[in-house]
């Protein structure tokens, strides 16, 4: 042991230096880097590569028309491993030390808390790609994802259409489903609407045949489904077994789309409803260049979805507010964002001034037996973005303070 | 004497001295983790490496370290419920909260929490004389206990998120540099205390009673010792070093949450000991340093596969050296001598 300690000194030391020499050179003039921070392992990584792969090339195509301000944009790739803390790590590595531009990044409403506190200290940019809870709006954040008031209250304003008059909750045990409950709770109540049950399981859960009783003994009109991840596959079976199917009792889902579809098995969730503001059956120009340049890129067999049109979205919707403010400086470039208004795959995209959310169009879908997902109902134009749902009476007091 | 010394003082020096002067911020930060997960590693070193316990939970103590500092940082900030009982809508602040704005309680909670709870479950266990294997699968289990009862109490404990956006820590902003800096100081200075300290039990009669009976806990108690309380202190004070990091921990990195003090994190520290090498106080310190430094470099370097790194680096060491960096050292040494 004794022996030991001058070699373990100087190891020491070495592991020190090592520290410091990490240090990114400057960046090119001609560069401008950005940074990209998504789960590439662990249990978010199905979902999060796919949208890193929409923003690379978001940013290849941006550089082959030039790049922004003249400049290329270098893409710094960082794993957040699906574990919040490494994204406030990565995060933090990002801005102090790549000196990126802006970060593109999270997934899960837990890996977008973890990063909120470090984006805020540092006063960096991130844009979040992906659909959430609300009750949020940071001055560091954008937010290309809907908010609730673009597709809970939506689909809530769906089944109610349909005639739905009695939900049944499931989901996972984590803020977003418990907080999307709150405010369906909030809206049933002053909509005629019952709610017959609520229930969660943790994360990654998949033993549902009790919880799939207790639905069918409560015969609910609907079943309303924040379930995550895993849990959607042996939910749906066991739901199917159960003799539930679209018809009897829909199940409308705001975390299933295309990629996931194909995960659970087309058979067991086909004709069952989900909300979402795009998809990659929706019509317009600017969607047909997306697929087409997506599946060049990527494979043939490849699906696009919402949260990877969001984090595709994201990089083009910074470009023009760089562009406009001529510069990549992250006070001009929040000055300059609000007003832009872009058409982009899933329609008009507009950036709010008030909360930087965008303006969005909602859109339900029924699945296909094909694994896409067709259209049934859309809210005509993009709806602005209320994250507090303060233009709603029913849901005063959800927010806090 | 001096000789003795010079090792220790060197590291000392460099710790302390070079190492504020020369890293950026954001690495000396890191820097500042990879020592808070030096002081459950010197701890697991004491009762793994010394004591022949192999404890796989010592995230659990970590974690009750973590949280109770995170609890009173919450409370810190003013401004009513702290922001995650808001989103999970609890409507008042629940009763095992309110003693935590105090941080004297939350500090005291942080390290004789863990101890307490070591004390309970170490008297249980050892005087049932179970040990080996079902020692360190009853305390893995017991990490995942942890995790899912903390995802479970969203209210309490923010569940799977956890808690942070951490404002500041006794009056001082925790956005400051100068304030991570002197964290970072006093991370450091924890740590080579409680080396010191650590190191002059084991050299004490004490110490030498811990390793025999590691190596022969039938013939310690036909001698007259009580094996089961020599464990049960070894254990608890191992516990009391990990409460003390976990709360050392949350100011420095920012967070806490479910995901650091479940099974693969106290898997990983453990790993980390024997990497360094366990049956060295000084190894235990060094892998934890060394393999959080790996951690972060691979995953920067290689951030598609650095798991797999991570993987081989292990296998590497053990299959080379089953003593560790710190057992290699040594035997180098002693080749070049002879």
């Amino acid at each position: 042991m004794r022996i030991s300690r001058p070699i373990l000194s100087g190891l020491l030391a070495l592991a020190l230096t090592a520290c410091g020499s990490g240090a990114a050179p400057a960046a090119d003039s001609d560069e401008i880097k950005v940074g990209l921070l998504h789960s590439l392992s662990g249990t978010m990584a199905i979902s999060e590569v796919t949208v890193r792969d929409a923003e690379l090339l978001a940013i290849e195509e941006i550089n082959k028309a030039g790049g922004v301000l003249g400049k290329k944009l270098v893409p710094v790739v960082e794993d957040g491993a699906s574990d919040w803390p490494t994204f406030a790590e990565k995060a933090t590595k990002l801005i102090r030390q790549d000196k990126v531009a802006t970060v593109f990044g999270g997934w899960t409403s837990a890996s977008r808390k973890a990063m909120l506190p470090v984006f805020e200290r540092y006063k960096a940019l991130l844009w979040y790609p992906v659909q959430y809870e609300g009750l949020e709006s940071s001055p560091y954040i954008f937010y290309t994802g809907a908010t609730t008031n673009q597709q809970i209250i939506p689909g809530l304003d769906y089944l109610k259409e349909q005639g739905k008059k009695s939900l049944f909750l499931v989901g996972s045990d984590y803020v977003f489903p418990r907080t999307a409950n709150k405010i369906i709770k909030a809206y049933a109540a002053s909509n005629g609407m019952t709610i017959l049950g609520e229930e969660y399981t943790p994360l990654g859960h998949t033993e549902y045949s009790t919880l799939v009783n207790k639905v069918m003994g409560a015969k609910p009109d609907a079943v309303f489904n924040t379930l995550n991840g895993d849990s959607n596959v042996a939910f749906f079976k066991q739901f199917k077994s159960a003799g539930g199917t679209a018809e009897s009792m829909p199940v409308l889902s705001v975390s299933i789309a295309e990629e996931e579809v194909t995960g659970i098995g087309v058979d067991n969730v086909a004709g069952h409803p989900v909300a979402w503001n795009y998809y990659q059956t929706t019509d317009t120009p600017a969607n047909t260049a997306f697929v087409k340049a997506y599946k060049a890129k990527y494979g043939a067999a490849k699906v696009t979805s919402d949260p990877m049109e969001a984090g595709y979205n994201a990089v083009y919707l910074w470009a023009e507010a760089v562009k406009k403010a001529g510069t990549t400086e992250v006070e001009a470039v929040r000055k300059a964002a609000p007003g832009i208004a872009l058409e982009r795959p899933e329609g008009l995209v507009t950036i709010d001034g008030d909360n930087q959310h965008m303006y969005k169009t909602a859109r339900i879908g029924i699945i296909q037996p094909d694994g896409l997902i067709k259209q049934v109902w859309d809210s005509d134009r993009p709806i602005k973005p209320d994250p507090y749902l303060k233009g709603y009476p029913w849901a005063a007091g959800l927010a806090g303070q | 004497m001096i000789r003795r010394h010079l090792p220790f003082a060197t590291v000392a020096v460099i710790a302390l001295v070079a190492a504020p002067l020369l890293l950026e911020p954001f690495r000396l930060g890191l820097l500042a983790k990879y020592l808070c997960y030096a002081i459950v590693a010197l701890g697991i070193g004491l009762a793994w490496g010394q004591g022949g316990m192999l404890t796989l939970g010592q995230g659990v103590f970590f974690g009750l370290g973590g949280y109770s500092m995170a609890m009173y940082l919450k409370l810190a900030e003013g401004g009513g419920l702290p922001d995650f009982m808001v989103w999970s809508g609890v409507e008042e602040l629940p009763a095992l909260w309110v003693p935590f704005a105090n941080p004297v309680f939350a500090l005291g909670m942080a390290v004789l929490g863990p101890v307490a709870l070591a004390l309970v479950l170490g008297t249980l266990v050892f005087r049932q004389r179970v040990r080996g294997a079902y020692f360190a699968i009853l305390t893995q289990a017991l990490a995942a206990a942890m995790v899912i009862l903390l995802v479970g109490q969203q209210g309490l404990t923010g569940g799977t998120n956890g808690m942070t956006n951490f404002f500041e820590l006794f009056g001082q902003d925790l956005a400051e540099d100068s304030t991570q800096r002197g964290l970072y100081l006093v991370v450091a200075g924890v740590l080579g205390v409680l080396y010191l300290a650590t190191r002059q039990l084991v050299q004490s009669r004490y110490g030498r009673l811990l390793v025999a009976v590691r190596d022969g806990e039938d013939r310690v108690r036909f001698l007259g010792y009580d094996p089961a309380l020599v464990k049960t202190v070894t254990f608890a004070a191992s516990a009391g070093m990990a409460g003390l990091a976990g709360a050392l921990f949350v100011p420095v990195v920012g967070i806490i949450s479910p995901a650091l003090l479940g099974v693969v994190p106290s898997l990983e520290l453990v790993v980390a000991v024997a990497v360094g090498g366990r049956h060295a106080l000084a190894g235990a310190v060094l892998g934890a340093v060394v393999m959080g430094y790996a951690k972060t470099a691979l995953s920067e370097q290689f951030a598609g596969g650095w798991l797999y790194l991570q993987g081989a680096l292990f296998i590497l060491v053990m299959t080379l050296a089953p003593k560790g960096v710190v057992g290699l050292a040594g035997r180098l040494r002693r080749a070049r001598t002879t």
